[in-house]
């Protein structure tokens, strides 16, 4: 077992950083995540592993600097908060384009705009369906907890590097601020240069004469060419959808009711399952950890056994469109949720309950 | 069978004087007859084979005329998103400190939609080059106001020449650059002239020899003809250059060695 620790889910993400191999950190400041930097920065992780640290100027310069450090098959990550990620999404976009690795927190606040400090579920959309332009998809891992905070960073780490491919993770400014005990993964080694060269035969790293020339890039002219890129993106993602999806169940087995829910409010739902059933009703809880990829089989299974549905998010209603689609119209999936930064409590989430399913 | 132009039996090894460097790919480049990108292009390449250091080096492509000038340079690349090129080459350089790594990039690319990303990297005091090409207008969506347009000049977003009470002032970014402390060598040459030619390219040597000693950013202005952004011939382009475009935009080494060589006394005119 490794080393048990009390953490903020922002701490817990910056000490994953470094025990995974992580070569570099670029990030710029911003509540609720700031931990993250401020962390890396007393941790001197050059001092430790190697690592680089750097604060960049903007979210723009800190994605930028992930893209141009990931197409040389570094190990790098960013973290940000809702305005700092919507400001990303150009170097999001670039590197799904150019199929490069990377790890990127987003410890989500209420918006729109500037919105508020206080923690929300409502980038759902921004991070599931793209955000940035063109079609693409990112790996979307939502931890509800500080050990999945921990834990999501080398997942995400492995699965970037897996598919070549951007990972989200999608937290929110509670999870991000709140302690818990979390047990760290053991360090893993950062790799040397021959080992990256080996493993990443793709990467941009000095051409020996013996070898093609490398390029990085989006860019495809021809229509047909950038079709086909394209083309390989989506066999890509339909991959990932086959490998990775990862979620889960909470009294499902003899449920009539189901909450469904990510993170934060996945923790809430499990307290308001605990409520529902001293009242004597059957609620279960299906926790999505892969928003993209979408448990789509595993809920439509459910959705076969139980009465309805309540989808409950910190947002004004957008993981409901993927629950619904999973489904179908078969039973009745109805949405609550609390914005702008209020966090529900397993009070109301169980009268929403009540109301608009139940006796709805 | 078409007679080839150069008989194969006189081009033999000892009969070389000068070719075409192997870090050049062979392809026909994408540039306007007439325009200085591929000059610049054979410089940069020719230094990197002369230093033998190919493998050593990764190049970062800017958006703009020279958007594929990795499909021409033999070496590994990254093409950035427009403007971002800086931020690219700080990850790389950090993460790679025995590399040689440089930025490519336009005025547009640089010296408007890139500046914070130019200002915060050479304030930074990274340790890449910057090979920037000024030809005052956006080459490759059609001829646009650049941030570095003269006053008075012609564009297709400014068809009545530039008015700097509305269109705002050409940006200097190369004299605001150099003085920044993180900035160690900054030089101001073109390449319409053998001279010329030879004068950037010991700039670029001794801009991608600053790297070894890790002394900050080595930054390389050329001011070039856009003939086609213009709307001149080639050789119309070069003399309007050297009328307009050298009074405002002055030759020569501007920092040395982290030192300010001097201080130009220039006319805010057309």
């Amino acid at each position: 077992m490794g080393e048990l620790r009390l953490m903020k889910g922002n701490e817990a993400v910056a000490e994953a950083a470094i025990r995974a191999g992580c070569d570099g950190y670029f990030g710029y400041p911003i509540t609720p995540q700031s931990e993250v930097m401020e962390y890396l920065m007393a941790e001197k992780p050059h001092e430790r592993t190697g690592m680089v640290v750097l604060q960049a100027e903007s979210e723009t310069a800190s994605i930028n600097m992930l893209y141009g450090a990931a197409g040389t098959g570094k190990m790098v990550m960013t973290s940000s908060s809702s305005p700092g990620i919507s400001l990303m999404q150009e170097g999001i976009s670039y590197m799904a384009g150019a199929e490069l690795p990377a790890v990127i927190v987003n410890v989500v606040r209420g918006g729109p705009g500037l919105g508020t400090i206080q923690p929300s579920q409502a980038d759902y959309f921004q991070a599931v369906k793209g955000g940035g332009h063109g079609d693409y998809k990112m790996i979307v891992l939502a931890p509800a907890s500080v050990q999945e905070m921990c834990d999501h960073v080398k997942l995400g780490f492995d699965l970037a590097f897996k598919y070549r491919t951007p990972v989200m993770i999608l937290s929110d400014g509670a999870i991000g601020q709140m302690m818990e005990k979390v047990v760290l993964f053991d360090p893993i080694p950062r790799r040397t240069e021959e080992e990256l060269i080996r493993q990443n035969p793709w990467a941009a790293t000095g051409k020996p004469k013996d070898r093609k020339h490398i390029i990085i890039t989006s860019l495809d002219l021809d229509p047909a060419g950038q079709e086909r890129v394209n083309l390989k993106l989506q066999a890509k993602y339909r991959e990932i959808e086959k490998n990775e999806i990862l979620y889960e169940t909470l009294g499902c087995e003899d449920a009539e009711y189901l909450f469904v829910a990510f993170g934060l409010s996945a923790r809430i739902c499990q307290k308001s399952m605990d409520l529902a059933r001293a009242k004597g009703i059957k609620v279960g809880l299906f926790r999505p950890v892969t928003l993209f990829p979408f448990p789509v089989k595993a809920i439509n299974d459910l959705g076969k056994k139980v009465k309805g549905m309540l989808v409950v998010e910190m947002n004004a209603g957008q993981m409901i469109e993927d629950v619904k689609l999973s489904v179908g119209c078969s039973i009745k999936i109805e949405h609550y949720g609390r914005f702008g930064g209020i966090i529900p409590t397993p009070d109301e989430v169980v009268h929403a309950l009540e109301t608009q399913i139940i006796g709805g | 069978m078409e007679e080839p132009f150069v008989k194969t039996e006189i081009r033999k090894d000892e009969n070389i004087v000068y070719k075409r460097t192997d870090l050049l790919v062979d392809r026909p480049l994408s540039y306007c007859p007439g325009c200085g990108h591929g000059v610049v292009h054979r410089l940069l390449m020719e230094t990197l084979e002369e230093m033998d250091i190919q493998d050593k080096t990764i190049g970062v492509s800017p958006v703009g005329c020279s958007v594929l000038a990795y499909d021409f340079m033999n070496i590994d690349m990254l093409g950035a998103a427009h403007g971002r090129a800086p931020a690219l080459a700080t990850a790389i350089k950090r993460l790679w400190p025995d590399r040689f790594v440089f930025t490519y990039q336009g005025d547009g690319d640089l010296a408007a939609i890139g500046t914070a990303e130019t200002i915060h990297a050479c304030n930074r005091g990274e340790n890449f080059t910057i090979i920037f090409i000024n030809n005052g207008i956006y080459g490759m969506t059609g001829g646009q106001m650049a941030p570095t347009t003269l006053p008075g000049m012609r564009s297709s977003t400014s068809p009545y020449g530039r008015d700097v009470q509305t269109m705002g002032h050409p940006l200097k970014i190369t004299e605001l650059i150099s003085n920044l402390p993180g900035v160690h060598y900054v030089t101001r040459q073109a390449v319409h002239t053998p001279s010329h030619v030879r004068k950037t390219k010991k700039a670029i040597r001794k801009a991608l020899e600053q790297q070894k000693e890790s002394k900050g950013i080595a930054f390389i202005e050329v001011v070039s003809n856009c003939n086609s952004g213009w709307k001149m011939t080639p050789v119309q382009s070069n003399k309007w250059m050297e009328e307009n475009m050298f009074p405002f935009y002055p030759l020569g080494d501007i920092k040395v060695d982290g030192k300010l060589v001097e201080k130009k006394e220039v006319t805010e005119k057309a």
